[in-house]
């Protein structure tokens, strides 16, 4: 290990809501693999996101090679050798592996891009880094693995100094992750300081050489990666919260009454002959890699995209559901993972986005009835405990955990029966999170039936009564609580890859 | 803190704009002793009312995040279409004004469902209606210009309605009529499901969709109210003018547009106040009728109006700007 090229000192940044950097230091050695770790909305992406220069932090300093430095935007940390090869991959699909790595830098002879010049300049990035991947192959025909590889060959061409890896085998398969593994220690020595964001366990004792831990914000350790335990590591990034009791056994008991049946669903290539059923009161883990197709399930089964073939009964009846319409009508709600896009409206108040499904009762004559309206928010954000001063706060201004809860309002508000939790933590504060949690819990309890999408095992292992794993786009299991194992649920995640 | 913040936002536009208003107008009676006379409020007046409906209007899909490109040529359209009945066929007026606005709202739905339904892009959708009316205007008239029944003439009551003569005096009566109908507009905006998905539609679609709105009836309401608007502006411009010629009417639209978003409407869509349209209308009318009196011809106007347009939307992008940065 060499010395410190890049060091992040009392780093401070406020969103509303949220204190999401609370004076947060980091720093990274020549030819070290540095991971950084936390549950979700620790704020391990925000602060490497101030570090790119994607976001300006408020106070604090960056030093690197020396020299304190403030980027403004991620083109200015590229030029200076700060790199980040994001989680969702920024490829254009429809260039050739050479010219995406090129992008924005193209070669030219004359006016002409060069393409010919471009594709050996990949070649010779890709023999560098022991790859094999045709540079004229078109981006969007190799798989999500190889589209990696390309990310990284691109940070390695902006002759990267700092390469900052944010949870890079989340879609990976097993043999994909070694290949990645290969890759990084061979970066290590060529002396390249490496950020790993990740938080599965395994692979940080396995590629790591020292671990910084973070929870709610705020910076909580840092450990030499061999003198450290897992238990070490998990006590730091889970400290004083208090999580639910995972499920030992399911709730539900055999007979309860079916309230969804899914038959023979096939929409595209992701969802391809998937059937299941959802007991009354009972949470059903989905899981699987990303990519597996389960969101693409969920949004067939809402309507959202069209099917192709398949039938969905719900309370025992067949129903047709053609569009979300449809679906909110047989009491089916859905809620995202991506709030912000598909969920809720930011720039409207609680109380607006409380009864946007169910506008048709807050009615006087053709007039919406603000004061009854209000009403019912209020209601909800009493009983789901939301955290905010009133029910004319824009939504912007909450916390992830409380648009989360805006969102379960809209669908109680219309009495959806039936819930679909896309991944409900994602980009939730971890304190939050429980509340969630115990949200989902209580909802169970009073016969709500939940769909909960989840990448994180953890939640997975301490949420569900039955678990649904899906593969490329097919069921490959189903298992009752007790008895799934983490080990069970990822063969089964990677049975058609491997 | 949030809610209040907004909308007091908002109507600080709408203070600002109204500001902007009375400081034009003070400009130029003290720079021109001709402007400050009661002939250049009729005049301003009549010039202002075909724009103010059609900016009402307009101001719905511009609310969506779309825009309607087809009310300028499309109002040329439908007064001659009214007016070809009147003069040729014999029609009274009234039912003429019936077939006219009837022919708006059509152009509305067909915008509506070809942007709504078949997805196309609401330029590109508007575009195609705006050459289409184009067309229709001139085969309905035959190529020649009509005039709507001139005061005096029967069935010339309709002009009244805009601006009525007692004795020697006359009252530019249509200001109430737009102004009651920007209010009631404005309450549709802020009070009604279509105001209400609206303005869903321009700030997220995708959440409205799943949130279970049959957001194509909403998009589609969106175009139709537009239509019917610029319908209802037809009806003030075969009042106010004497003649109607076929093939006019493109950039209509524009100074509509140009209204709607110096009042506020966003340029990307979601958020607007249709008080703030009409008071931004005038701010269009009066650099158009005001410039004149200071030596500025039209030429010149277009650029200032130009200007003053690059100002406003600069403004919209900059409270953006602000408030995603947050």
């Amino acid at each position: 290990m060499g010395e410190v090229i890049l060091q992040m000192i009392d780093i401070d940044k406020r969103f509303p809501g949220v204190h999401a950097l609370n004076k947060v230091s980091f720093d990274v050695k020549r030819g070290e693999v540095h991971a950084l770790m936390g549950e979700n909305g620790a704020g391990k992406s925000t602060l490497m996101k101030v570090l790119t220069g994607i976001y300006t932090k408020d106070s604090g300093s960056i030093v690197f090679e020396g020299k304190e430095v403030e980027f403004h935007g991620a083109r200015e940390a590229q030029d200076a050798g700060v790199v980040i090869v994001h989680q969702e991959l920024n490829m254009v699909g429809h260039l050739t592996v050479a010219q995406n790595i090129f992008i924005g830098r193209e070669f030219k002879k004359g006016i002409r891009i060069d393409d010919k010049k471009m594709n050996e300049e990949a070649a010779k990035l890709f023999e560098k880094l022991n790859i094999n991947i045709d540079p004229t192959a078109t981006m969007s025909d190799l798989t999500v693995g190889k589209q990696q590889m390309c990310e990284i060959a691109k940070a390695i061409s902006h002759d990267a100094k700092v390469i900052i890896f944010d949870e890079p085998t989340a879609a990976l398969t097993e043999s994909e992750i070694e290949d990645l593994f290969k890759i990084i220690r061979d970066l290590r020595k060529q002396q390249m300081a490496i950020v790993y964001i990740s938080h599965r366990m395994d692979e940080i004792k396995v590629i790591t050489d020292r671990v910084t831990v973070m929870r709610d914000g705020c910076y909580v350790g840092t450990l030499v990666t061999e003198e450290s335990t897992k238990d070490d590591i998990i006590n730091m990034m889970v400290g004083r919260i208090i999580y639910e009791e995972p499920k030992t056994k399911s709730r539900v008991p055999d007979d309860a009454p079916v309230v969804l049946r899914v038959d023979h669903l096939n929409a595209g290539r992701m969802v391809q002959d998937v059937s299941f059923e959802l007991r009354k009161g009972e949470i059903l883990g989905f899981s699987g890699l990303m990519g597996a197709g389960r969101t693409e399930t969920a949004r067939a089964i809402f309507g959202a995209d069209p099917k192709e073939s398949g039938e969905i009964f719900v309370n025992g009846k067949k129903t047709v559901i053609n569009s979300p319409e449809d679906a909110v009508k047989a009491g089916i709600g859905y809620l995202s993972e991506d709030r912000k896009r598909f969920g809720i409206v930011v720039q409207k108040t609680i109380a607006e986005n409380t009864t946007m499904a169910d506008l048709g009762n807050y009615m006087k004559g053709i007039f919406i009835d603000k004061k009854k309206e209000k009403k019912v928010a209020k209601e909800f954000v009493d009983s789901l405990s939301t955290k905010t001063p009133s029910v004319d706060q824009l939504v912007v201004n909450l916390s992830g955990g409380n648009q989360q809860k805006v969102v379960i309002a809209k669908w109680l508000c219309k009495n959806c029966d039936i819930l679909i939790f896309d991944e409900p933590t994602r980009g939730i504060d971890v304190g939050a999170k429980n509340e969630i949690y115990k949200l989902m819990n209580k909802l169970a309890a009073e016969g709500k039936s939940i769909i909960m999408i989840s990448s994180e095992m953890t939640e997975i292992l301490r949420m569900s009564d039955r678990i649904v794993v899906m593969c490329e786009g097919k069921k490959t299991g189903e298992l009752r609580i007790e008895d799934t194992t983490q080990e069970k649920i990822m063969n089964l995640a990677t049975r058609d890859i491997n | 803190m949030g809610n209040r913040k907004i909308p007091a936002k908002l109507l600080k536009q709408e203070v600002i704009v109204f500001i902007v208003v009375i400081a034009l107008l003070g400009f130029f009676c003290v720079a021109s002793p001709d402007f400050r006379k009661y002939t250049t409020i009729l005049t301003i007046m009549d010039y202002s009312y075909y724009i103010v409906l059609m900016a009402i209007g307009v101001s719905f899909p511009l609310i969506t995040g779309g825009v309607d490109l087809s009310i300028g040529t499309g109002l040329v359209c439908y007064s001659l279409a009214g007016g070809y009945l009147i003069v040729h066929k014999g029609w009274p007026t009234g039912a003429a004004m019936v077939v006219s606005l009837l022919f708006g709202i059509i152009i509305g739905l067909i915008n509506g469902i070809l942007i709504g339904v078949m997805g196309l892009p609401p330029f590109l959708a508007t575009l195609c209606t705006c050459m289409i009316t184009r067309g229709l205007g001139s085969i309905c008239s035959n190529n020649f210009g009509i005039s709507w029944p001139t005061t005096g003439q029967p069935g010339s009551w309709f002009r009244s309605i805009f601006k009525l003569t007692i004795g020697d005096t006359k009252i530019p009566l249509g200001f109430v009529w737009v102004l009651l109908l920007a209010i009631l507009m404005h309450f549709v905006l802020n009070h009604t499901k279509i105001g209400r998905y609206t303005i869903a539609i321009g700030s997220n679609k995708e959440a409205a969709i799943l949130s279970g709105i049959n957001v194509k009836f909403y998009h589609i309401m969106a175009y139709v109210i537009s239509g019917f608007f610029a319908a209802l502006a037809s009806i003030a411009y075969s009042a106010v003018f004497a003649t109607v010629l076929p093939g006019t009417g493109a950039g209509f639209e524009l100074e509509a547009i140009g209204g709607a978003i110096i009042g506020g409407v966003s340029a990307t869509g979601g958020a607007g106040s249709i008080i703030g349209t009409l008071i931004g209308v005038f701010v269009i009318c009066l650099l158009k009728t005001g410039l004149p009196f200071i030596g500025l011809q039209a030429n010149w106007q277009q650029i200032v109006t130009g200007v003053v347009l690059i100002g406003s939307v600069m403004v919209d992008i900059i409270k953006k700007r602000k408030e995603s940065r947050k």
